[in-house]
């Protein structure tokens, strides 16, 4: 058996919104191809966390950071590092499905197209590829132009899913992927998380404690911008180490 | 008269009040109206519409007057259109929210209030002489240009804002920089509303005669104009010259004038208000 390697890192991690200290001297190490899931009451920082990987805090007025994120043990938030090429790589699904306004098709492709992809075959193949890997594909195949609104929300979801696949990274950020739908649609979503760990390291933020139960290998437990414990899921939840820990995930605030 | 009677009679009384303020402005242009259609009405043929003014009132026509109002249309909606919408992208897309910009937003606002006689003395100082353009249809159409742009940069943003936070950061996410989301995402997204109040703006600015006047638009032009560098008049112009006639002639054909021009204004107001609907039965967030 290999040792893995880690993929996502934070080295004494602070965050500020204008005044606010938002996340406080966070350390942590995610290895590759493995599910994290970040829990905690709301406000406590998990979602400011998950956005740093990917850097979509930078167009909020006022938020800065000190320390390090790694990503492959290569500062992101380095000066020569280019937003774009960074987030190729790491990918993101929000917690309310965010379809374009557009066909399935053109819902899949943005990425590429974006890229300056233009060849059809290419991006044909890539539409497929992706759908077929979010479980959606034999649902849309025969209505590619179809607009993307018209979809069930578990379905755009599961299109947005794609459409961060498309691009081909290698991390899946999840902010409450499966929060705004139905039991039947979160059980495909977990299905498809199940999947994808096989390939890509996923991180995930959930209100939900069974949700995370079912889906991580590993889990994070935020307090008031802390990062209180860090484990093995199951350690966590049959034996955790803080008393904060334990009165969250046995429901006692939050 | 019992407590609750004199409580019902106000009741019923601020009804008939409400009715009234209703209706009164409507009421009035109504009657505008109709005075203006059995006047006008039958002034209007195919020679009123294709002849060149004259001194004789039964043989001047409005040519010059609407090719001119087109130009004018035409010029401006160029000028404004690209200028107005860029400055709005500016301000909601990219702008960072700080006292220079707050500046910024409540100076536009003010500009939305100014007199339009004053633009037409800017437009006098810079355009005309300045720029030594001279009473032609270009010095027009960037005066008016300057009048409309605070509507156009008001509605652009207000239609920007509408598109939802959540389609923008599914396209950062995705590695799209900011124009590349605001060419792909906003933009296509928020189109009708742009177009709606950039229409509503030339409406606006058809309908203007003292900035034009101002700036040396003449009443009497015995051509048409064949480049944005020509002298030109507009309707309002030729209505305004032909109500200041003594003969009463004149205001007949001042009527059929302001029948063409409320024509070109309706048919601009019923394009926007169809570009609205559409775009709001197109995009359910």
């Amino acid at each position: 058996m290999n040792k893995k390697t880690t993929k996502l890192e934070a080295k004494e991690l602070n965050a500020y919104y204008g005044d606010f200290h938002a996340l406080k001297n966070i350390n942590i190490a995610m290895e590759e191809k493995n599910v994290t899931a970040f829990i905690g009451p709301s406000g406590c920082g998990k979602s400011t966390f998950l956005r740093t990987f990917n850097r979509m805090n930078d167009y909020i007025d006022g938020f800065r950071t000190e320390g390090d994120i790694l990503l492959d043990g290569r500062d992101i938030y380095a000066k020569d590092v280019r937003v774009d090429e960074l987030r190729k790589e790491v990918g993101m699904v929000f917690q309310k499905p965010n379809p374009f306004p557009k066909s399935i098709f053109e819902n899949v492709v943005y990425g590429l197209r974006i890229q300056g992809i233009k060849k059809k075959a290419v991006l044909e193949e890539a539409a497929e590829k992706s759908l077929r890997r979010s479980a959606l594909w034999e649902e849309v195949k025969d209505k590619m132009d179809k607009s993307a609104l018209a979809l069930s929300g578990g379905q755009q979801q599961r299109l947005c899913i794609a459409r961060a696949l498309a691009i081909s990274p290698s991390v899946l950020l999840m902010d409450e992927p499966a929060s705004a739908l139905d039991p039947l649609s979160t059980a495909k979503i977990e299905e498809l998380i199940y999947e994808l760990k096989n390939e890509y390291t996923i991180v995930i933020v959930t209100h939900n404690m069974q949700q995370a139960g079912r889906v991580s290998d590993h889990t994070a437990f935020f307090y008031m911008g802390e990062l209180v414990e860090f484990s093995k899921t199951k350690t966590m939840f049959t034996s955790p180490q803080d008393n904060r820990t334990q009165n969250y995930i046995t429901g006692r605030f939050g | 008269m019992t407590n609750s009677e004199k409580n019902r009679l106000k009741d019923k009384a601020f009804q008939v009040f409400g009715v009234f303020c209703t209706f009164i402005g409507l009421i009035v242009l109504a009657v505008f109206l109709f005075d203006i259609a059995i006047e006008g009405f039958s002034r209007i043929d195919w020679d009123f519409l294709t002849s060149l003014p004259s001194r004789r009132a039964s043989r001047a026509g409005i040519l010059t007057a609407w090719v001119g109002t087109l130009w004018i249309l035409v010029l401006t909606a160029i000028i404004a259109f690209p200028l107005g919408v860029s400055a709005g992208i500016y301000l909601e897309e990219y702008s960072k929210k700080n006292r220079w910009t707050n500046f910024l937003e409540i100076n536009i606002s003010n500009l939305a209030g100014v007199p339009s006689i004053i633009y037409g003395l800017l437009g006098l100082e810079i355009f005309v002489r300045q720029m030594r353009l001279g009473g032609s249809l270009l010095a027009g159409a960037l005066t008016l240009s300057l009048l409309i742009l605070p509507i156009i940069i008001v509605t652009t943003r207000e239609a920007i804002k509408a598109v939802p936070r959540s389609i923008r950061d599914g396209s950062f996410a995705l590695g799209a920089s900011k124009w590349q989301t605001v060419w792909n995402q906003v933009l296509p997204a928020s189109f009708g509303g742009i177009l709606t109040g950039i229409i509503l703006s030339l409406s606006r600015a058809v309908g203007e005669a003292a900035p034009l006047i101002v700036i040396g638009a003449l009443a009497y032009v015995p051509f048409t104009p064949d480049s944005p560098l020509d002298e030109f008049t507009v309707l309002p112009i030729q209505i305004f010259n032909w109500t200041s006639r003594p003969q009463a002639e004149f205001l007949t054909n001042a009527a059929g004038a302001i029948i063409v021009l409320l024509a070109i204004t309706f048919l601009l107001n019923g394009i926007a208000v169809y570009l609205r609907n559409r775009q709001q039965r197109k995009v359910k967030w």
